[in-house]
């Protein structure tokens, strides 16, 4: 291993209970929640209206800007509404309602393919672009968007399934059960930088995953390497993850294409191989539902928009009363407060987690300055002293300590025995900085 | 579905179950051993002494915030650490009140006044102890291991004794010591610094469990170690070296007092250069100073370092390896 990613922590995977778990597909929703907006970028504008009848996967929303991503039905039926309604985000945010007819009514003839040898790298974004792919790992920036800024300067291609927050499976068990697609994507990103080989890196914990892979890989194929990493939070963020399978550093505010690699995440390979070869587009996704107040956790398949609430009582429901909802990762995920909100094209994971497992209380929160969060810091940061400043509200000196280079991963958090809330006090700090800069450009 | 309100906060969602507590319970467990020790070497007057000084550390800390109405504090248990520490640098002959003044002024001037734990920027141990030199004599009546002691009442009267270290000071090699009675703790000293075997067993604990790491106590040991071997006194530098090691507050100081989080510097670049700073200056008062002892003061001068030490020490931000040779390609 050329490179090993500074700082991180170790914490309980939790992975054990769902793990075992194929993937289970549930009834579809009654009603679907489209939001127009599940990416980076800019937000879609709806293309139908209501009583209009889709088809599953209709596009029903777009946009002409660069880096945004078209929205399709994931269901056939009736719109019942198109106004704001609960986001994953916390607010509220422009929604196709969709009336489930439970027909499935496709929207035409897919485009199938068998060869893409003839396919230029344009056309195979532009494909992307049609099918809606975002980066499904959680980040949800278009795909194709990421594609077109790499083309002439990506060397190395990693597919990311080092899965390294705890409780999520969905992207393990998706390695298991769609190797062949996760495989078949692998070599399309291949394709489209003109590259010898692309990297598979897999964190340890999921051995079972990586031998799979590998016997599905003809040994002649010398196109695909597939790597084992030493299990560590956070080794599939982006920069990590370059960090470590290649020993580069993307620089400060810069791009991975800057030091000449691209990221792409399993789930998403296998989202571009279906896109590719078989004309899908992302309508559905496979979240992991777990946490210690729920009673059974699983993989669901689900459709894009539908609600929280559907997935916790398709596993069972609760065990004991959550005390919070978080989509995404414990570690970087998104705290709820309305679970009508609905899984969109960044979920992967949703958690309901119970008192216990959200720290004990203390009596107050104090910085004891034991440096841990120095240590565990994967961007080089010093969370203690940022925060202090935060706090003193100085910007000045929480920009000269580099408070823009921070990942959010949540190391710093989780670690520190004061109990700060370190990662809200930067994204706060963040935020006074760019409107502070906004006001000094403006003048 | 129930339509419970659910909590609402930024990520992580998860915490380490480490916290403040279990720290500061960690390090009083690893005291321990050096508290069954002294117990052995000075009799029961040493547990009493410990035992009022945590307590009235925890009491001062409770007046304090209670008179400031502030939320209580001392279920961190920061305050018994510190009255754990500050007995361990006292001789077992020391009055009572003499012992719960230094709390006074190590929880409530030190400590409280700056805004509590994590605030100030001197050990409360050590300024305590520090203060309680306003009673030179008491603070260096010296009785010797096994000589009995009353635990109640004055001992004024005690058979008192030179430490080893008061015969370094003075350039001779303490003769009625041998090295591995001095390691076990069989000398004259403060209650909690006279055994090395038991500090270091402490010391290991704290060290598996990763309360402290190695840089400050080695690079502070190390410095003294080395600097004596040049520079000994008498004609045997290794012996004068491992006189130097073991007697005074050394160990104790190196391995509990310099790795307080809080008055020692958070990178590890700062927190080596604070361990050989801690070094050379306990040599130097050691060696020039008036009085025999030079950690405390070494410790507490290097304690308002420590904000310097890590400016020093800040680590290179992630990615500024490849600005560098962008910025060196460009040119």
């Amino acid at each position: 291993m050329p490179g090993k990613f500074f700082g991180g922590v170790h914490p309980a995977q939790n992975k054990s209970d769902s793990a075992k778990k194929e993937i289970r597909t549930p009834r579809s929703p009654e009603i679907a929640v489209i939001p127009m907006s599940m990416h980076v970028g800019a937000q879609c504008r709806p293309l139908v209206g209501k009583g209009d009848y889709v088809a599953l996967g209709q596009i029903i929303g777009d946009s002409d800007a660069p880096v945004s991503a078209p929205i399709h039905a994931s269901v056939s039926g009736t719109v019942v509404a198109v106004e704001a309604r609960p986001h994953p985000s916390g607010s509220r945010v422009l929604s196709v309602v969709i009336a489930n007819d439970f027909k499935d009514t496709p929207a035409g003839d897919p485009d199938v393919r068998t060869d893409v040898s003839d396919l230029s790298p344009e056309s195979i974004a532009d494909i992307i672009r049609s099918a809606g792919i975002v980066g499904l790992g959680g980040a949800a920036f278009p795909t194709h968007a990421k594609i077109r800024s790499g083309l002439g300067k990506v060397d190395t291609v990693i597919i990311n399934g080092a899965e390294c927050e705890p409780y999520i499976t969905s992207g393990y068990r998706g390695m298991l059960e769609n190797g062949d697609e996760l495989l078949g994507g692998a070599r399309i990103f291949r394709k489209i930088y003109g590259l010898e080989s692309v990297t598979i890196a897999i964190e340890d914990n999921k051995a079972d995953a990586i031998r799979h892979l590998k016997r599905l890989l003809p040994s002649s194929d010398n196109s695909i390497r597939i790597i084992s990493l030493k299990t560590r939070y956070p080794q599939g963020a982006e920069k990590q993850l370059i960090q470590t399978v290649t020993g580069r550093q993307v620089p400060p505010g810069g791009l991975p294409a800057d030091v000449g690699c691209a990221v792409f995440n399993t789930d998403t390979a296998a989202a571009v191989y279906r896109a590719v070869y078989n004309g899908v587009p992302l309508t559905q996704k496979v979240v992991t539902v777990a946490g210690s107040a729920v009673a059974s956790p699983v993989n669901l398949r689900v459709r894009i928009g539908t609600p929280f609430s559907e997935l916790f009582s398709a596993c069972g429901g609760f065990k004991e009363t959550p005390r919070k909802i978080v989509m995404g990762g414990p570690m970087t995920g998104l705290a709820q407060h309305d679970l009508s909100a609905p899984v969109i094209k960044g979920t992967n994971c949703i958690l309901a987690l119970s008192d216990h497992e959200c720290g004990r209380a203390v009596s107050e929160r104090a910085c004891i300055r034991c440096g841990r969060c120095i240590e565990a810091c994967p961007m080089r940061l010093m969370p203690m002293l940022m925060y202090a400043y935060e706090q003193k509200g100085d910007l000045d000196e929480l920009e000269k300590l580099n408070v823009t280079d921070c990942i959010e991963c949540g190391c710093c958090g989780y670690i520190c025995p004061g109990r700060l809330h370190l990662v809200q006090s930067f994204k706060t700090g963040k935020k006074k900085l760019a409107e502070k800069r906004a006001k000094e450009a403006a003048r | 579905m129930n339509t419970e309100a659910y909590s609402v906060s930024v990520s992580p969602h998860i915490r380490t179950s480490e916290d403040t507590r279990s720290i500061m319970l960690d390090v009083i467990i690893a005291l321990i051993p050096a508290i069954v020790g002294s117990v052995y070497f000075f009799g029961w007057r040493a547990l009493v002494m410990t035992a009022v000084s945590a307590a009235s550390a925890v009491f001062f800390e409770w007046l304090y915030r209670k008179l400031m109405k502030k939320p209580s504090s001392i279920g961190d248990l920061s305050a018994v650490v510190t009255g754990i520490l500050l007995a361990f640098c006292c001789p077992v002959t020391m009055p009572y009140w003499m012992l719960i003044a230094g709390n006074a002024v190590a929880i409530i001037i030190v400590k409280q006044l700056y805004g509590g734990i994590g605030k100030n920027f001197m050990n409360p141990a050590l300024i305590g102890r520090a203060f309680m030199l306003s009673w030179p004599a008491a603070i260096t009546r010296w009785t010797a291991v096994f000589e009995p002691v009353k635990v109640i009442g004055g001992n004024a009267d005690a058979v008192s004794t030179a430490t080893p270290l008061a015969e370094l000071s003075l350039s001779a090699l303490p003769e009625n010591y041998d090295l591995l009675g001095m390691f076990l703790g069989k000398m004259p000293g403060c209650i909690g610094e006279v055994s090395t075997a038991l500090l270091i067993l402490g010391a290991l604990y704290l060290l598996v469990r990763k309360i402290i790491s190695l840089r400050i106590p080695l690079a502070f040991i190390a410095t003294v170690a080395i600097l004596t071997y040049i520079f000994p006194r008498g004609n045997d530098a290794l012996r004068w070296m491992a006189c130097n090691l073991l007697s005074g507050g050394l160990v104790l100081g190196a391995f509990y007092m310099a790795t307080d989080y809080v008055t020692s510097p958070c990178t590890k670049t700062g927190q080596l250069i604070y361990g050989v700073g801690c070094g050379l200056l306990t040599v130097f008062i050691r060696y020039f100073g008036a009085s025999p002892e030079g950690v405390s003061y070494a410790i507490l001068i290097m304690n308002a370092c420590s904000w310097l030490l890590d400016k020093i020490g800040r680590p290179t931000r992630f990615g500024a390896k490849t600005l560098k040779a962008k910025e060196g390609s460009l040119k």
